[in-house]
């Protein structure tokens, strides 16, 4: 049949050709377009199969998978039985063993607290709840007695009312306010009597559990810990330092780029070094600081330089008229900085926070040179056992896909964020 | 009237404490005083420290003789060194290996970001799972994995895989192989080199000025190269070319002449580029992607080759949003260097460690870690920098 049957006009439609759609189309334009294309198609195919088949050989088929020791272990391929036998040390390091449960629930908490805080409807007062009652629940569970001084009410109390004081001048009812001046009255006059030593040393004491401490931390709660409060406590110091870097008063901007092109400059070993050897000398004699503290506070003087350059890109890309128009509205500089430009900056600057937060979680690795029990050295740990010696493939892999497990999906989320964030602007 | 009012505003009168200049000042002056009583606080403490631990201070420990081994030198040292050669010997080891990291990191980089852009999709696939798997793991556990695949994978000294009839020795003790035995030639071949490269700039900058000037082009990449090899050459066969050569020799537990690449070296040069290229893959992509599509659609119209418009329009007009994040990660690899100490290649920090380690002086050594990481961090930033200005977009 010819298309002159046809009623005028109209023409048979025909299928497109065979090799033009489906998977052989799909092939044909993705794989083999040109002939350089087709050999470059071929070489990695065979390439990819040859590594991929002798990896899976190692891995699947001539793995063990369960062994008493490591000498049973000798079939050639994997050793998986290692991984069975020490996976709760490489996870959770020297903790008393029956009381595993409490840095896996601790683990728990914080990574609720983390997918909680990724949520945007939480970005705002909520989110100081979530990482109060988060860090309480992780800290108890590690811990297990925790005394909080009453300094740390009193300065609460001064933090909350003096923030209150100097953002809701001017919105809020008299009664609100008074109850801002009252709670920054309390906390200031406390510390000072408390510092004076006319208030005696009452702590508050929580002490459900039994007491760990800080050297029998290890594995993968020691890594998210110091990754998770290395930034939270040097956000808002990062922040400082980004406002004093843009800050019109010379002092105070030369005091701050000197401190962040210092940090920035050396590795963080070398601060590492510092914090576990000069620390306790620059503190007066007596007083020791423990050695998770040392790693923790070099994590976050270490992190804070980096933040502050992320948050100066996000202060940067606001419009001059924005500054300005805070300034004629007589708001004052912690009510423009708060209210206005902050919030806008830092809407920016999610994305690459995260992404500066993922190397950190990387690089809390480091703080195994100065022998705190991490992911990465209760892995290392695990390979020491002489029963179980000379598998050093299998224990790196399996660390490193824990690693990426992580990493890879803050990584997608910063991906989404970045795409969420930019709706209202797209075009 | 009201104009002139404009003109000549006259000061508001204010009070001193409302005034923004002297509230400046103020608050600039509070600040510093603290830090500085910050400062006055812990020197004073660590002095305080120092005298009750009997510690010394000063640099006078530098000249004293270290009596450590360093496994990897440059240069000439022994246990009776000094420690400032000792820490001399740090700083040249982490310059190797962080300047052969950048080189080969960019080399690779590139490539791979180029690769994820390719129009077969297995290729870009397998460049981008490159991409994710490197950056997702820290660059830590990558130098201990290869490092102890290196030491505990290969066979012994006994067992050593041999390659290019018995020339080439594979063990856990490194790569050995045959080198030229030292001859004063080699000095003069440097020379050569370094004529020859010079050459060659001068030679290409030429060929640039006739093809501007005349349309002419002249292979000046390949004359280059010629000039670069064929220098040394010449000034080798005119000494009589000399080729005696070292070979290793399998020799007790060990082999002996040759050369050798060390295994701490190798793991930690193959764990920062793989980690480095996969940053620099994403930078190089980024960049290329930030073009507009119609640049590469004006090259492909002209008729040149997609090698050529890649090189000739699309690299030189990326390199401009290429080059300043490259610098931070050519920054990213000389610290990460530092990460030798984990697997005991001596670097700056390693030699450093274990001179605070002896000294007990951690102040003074930490002090010069500081200072030449920020003067080598300093000399990269200042370099790009100047590199970056040469490449900018030349406006009215």
């Amino acid at each position: 049949m010819s298309d002159d049957a046809l009623p005028s006009g109209e023409r048979r439609q025909l299928a497109p050709p065979i090799d033009d759609t489906g998977a052989l189309g799909w092939m044909r334009r993705n794989l083999f377009s040109s002939w350089a294309n087709g050999i470059t198609t071929v070489v990695l195919v065979v390439a990819a199969g040859w590594i991929l088949s002798g990896f899976l050989e190692w891995a699947l088929f001539t793995a063990t998978f369960t062994a008493a020791t490591g000498t049973e272990c000798r079939g050639g391929g994997a050793c998986w039985a290692l991984i069975r036998e020490k996976w709760r040390y490489i996870f959770f390091g020297s903790f008393p063993y029956e009381q595993h449960w409490r840095p896996f629930f601790a683990v728990i908490a914080m990574l609720a607290m983390l997918v909680t805080s990724a949520d945007r409807r939480m970005w705002n007062w909520r989110l100081l709840v979530i990482w109060g009652v988060g860090s309480f629940i992780t800290f108890l569970l590690m811990f297990g007695q925790i005394h909080i001084p009453l300094s740390l009410f009193l300065t609460i109390a001064l933090v909350v009312g003096g923030f209150g004081m100097s953002l809701r001048k001017a919105i809020a009812e008299a009664g609100e306010m008074n109850a801002y001046r009252v709670l920054a009255a309390i906390g200031l006059v406390g510390l000072v009597l408390r510092i004076a030593g006319v208030l005696p040393a009452w702590s508050l004491a929580i002490a459900p559990l039994s007491y760990v401490e800080t050297s029998l931390w290890g594995g993968i709660p020691v890594t998210i810990i110091l990754a998770t409060y290395g930034l939270a406590f040097a956000f808002p110091y990062g922040v400082l330092l980004a406002l004093g870097r843009r800050s019109n008063l010379p002092l105070i901007k030369g005091l701050c780029v000197g401190f962040i092109e210092l940090i920035r400059g050396v590795p963080l070993i070398s601060l590492l070094i510092m914090a576990s050897v000069m620390l306790p000398l620059f503190l007066p004699s007596g007083t020791t600081i423990d050695k998770f503290l040392r790693a923790q506070v070099a994590v976050i003087l270490f992190a804070g330089a980096y933040i502050a350059e992320v948050i100066r890109g996000g202060l940067q890309s606001l419009p001059k008229g924005q500054f300005e128009a805070a300034d004629a509205m007589g708001l004052s500089y912690p009510q423009k900085t708060l209210l206005i430009i902050l919030p806008q900056a830092l809407r920016v600057v999610i994305p690459p926070l995260i992404n500066t937060f993922i190397g950190f979680f990387k690089d809390t690795s480091l703080v195994l040179i100065i022998g705190i029990f991490d992911f990465l050295n209760t892995a290392n740990q695990a390979l020491v056992d002489p029963n179980w010696a000379g598998f050093p493939a299998e224990v790196y892999l399996f660390a490193a896909f824990v690693y990426f497990i992580f990493c890879y999906s803050m990584s997608r989320y910063s991906k989404y964020l970045e795409v969420e964030l930019n709706k209202g602007t797209r075009r | 009237m009201a104009v002139e009012a404009l003109g000549s505003a006259p000061r508001v009168r204010v009070a001193p404490w409302n005034d923004p200049i002297i509230r400046g000042w103020v608050f600039q002056i509070v600040v510093v005083g603290l830090v500085a009583g910050l400062a006055w606080y812990l020197v004073s403490n660590t002095i305080d420290n120092l005298n009750r631990q009997k510690i010394a201070s000063g640099f006078d420990y530098l000249g004293r003789e270290a009596g450590f081994e360093i496994g990897d030198s440059m240069i000439e040292y022994s246990p009776a060194s000094t420690y400032a050669r000792a820490i001399w010997v740090g700083i040249l080891n982490t310059l190797r290996v962080a300047v052969l990291g950048i080189i080969l990191s960019t080399i690779l980089g590139t490539l791979i970001g180029i690769g994820r852009l390719s129009p077969n999709w297995l290729l870009g696939k397998i460049c981008a799972w490159y991409v994710e798997a490197f950056r997702n793991v820290p660059l830590l556990l990558w130098l201990f994995l290869f490092y102890k695949l290196i030491s505990e994978a290969f066979p012994g000294p006994r067992q050593a895989i041999s390659a290019l009839w018995q020339s080439v020795f594979l063990s856990n003790r490194g790569l050995y192989f045959p080198v030229p035995m030292a001859d004063p030639i080699h000095k003069w071949m440097g020379v050569a080199l370094l004529v020859g490269i010079a050459g060659a700039v001068m030679l290409h900058r030429w060929a640039k000025r006739r093809q501007e000037a005349t349309g002419q082009p002249f292979p000046s990449i390949s004359a280059g190269f010629g000039v670069v090899i064929g220098l040394p050459l010449l000034v080798w066969l005119a000494a009589g070319a000399p080729s005696a050569i070292s070979w290793p020799e399998l020799k007790g537990f060990n082999f002996e002449g040759g050369t050798v690449i060390q295994p701490e070296f190798t793991a930690l040069l193959v764990g920062l580029v793989l980690y480095t290229s996969a940053f620099v893959a994403e930078i190089v992509r980024s960049g290329i992607l930030a073009l507009h599509k119609g640049q590469s659609e004006a090259a492909a119209a002209l008729g040149l080759s997609r090698a050529q418009s890649m090189r000739l329009v699309m690299l030189p007009q990326a390199l401009r949003v290429i080059v300043p994040p490259m610098t931070s990660q050519y920054l990213n690899i000389t610290k990460n260097s530092s990460l030798a100490i984990a697997i005991g290649y001596p670097d700056l920090v390693a030699s450093i460690n274990v001179t605070i380690n002896q000294t007990g002086q951690a102040i003074e050594n930490i002090l010069l870690i500081m200072a030449a990481y920020l003067s080598v961090s300093l000399s990269i930033s200042a370099f790009m920098n100047w590199y970056n200005k040469r490449i900018a977009l030349t406006e009215r």
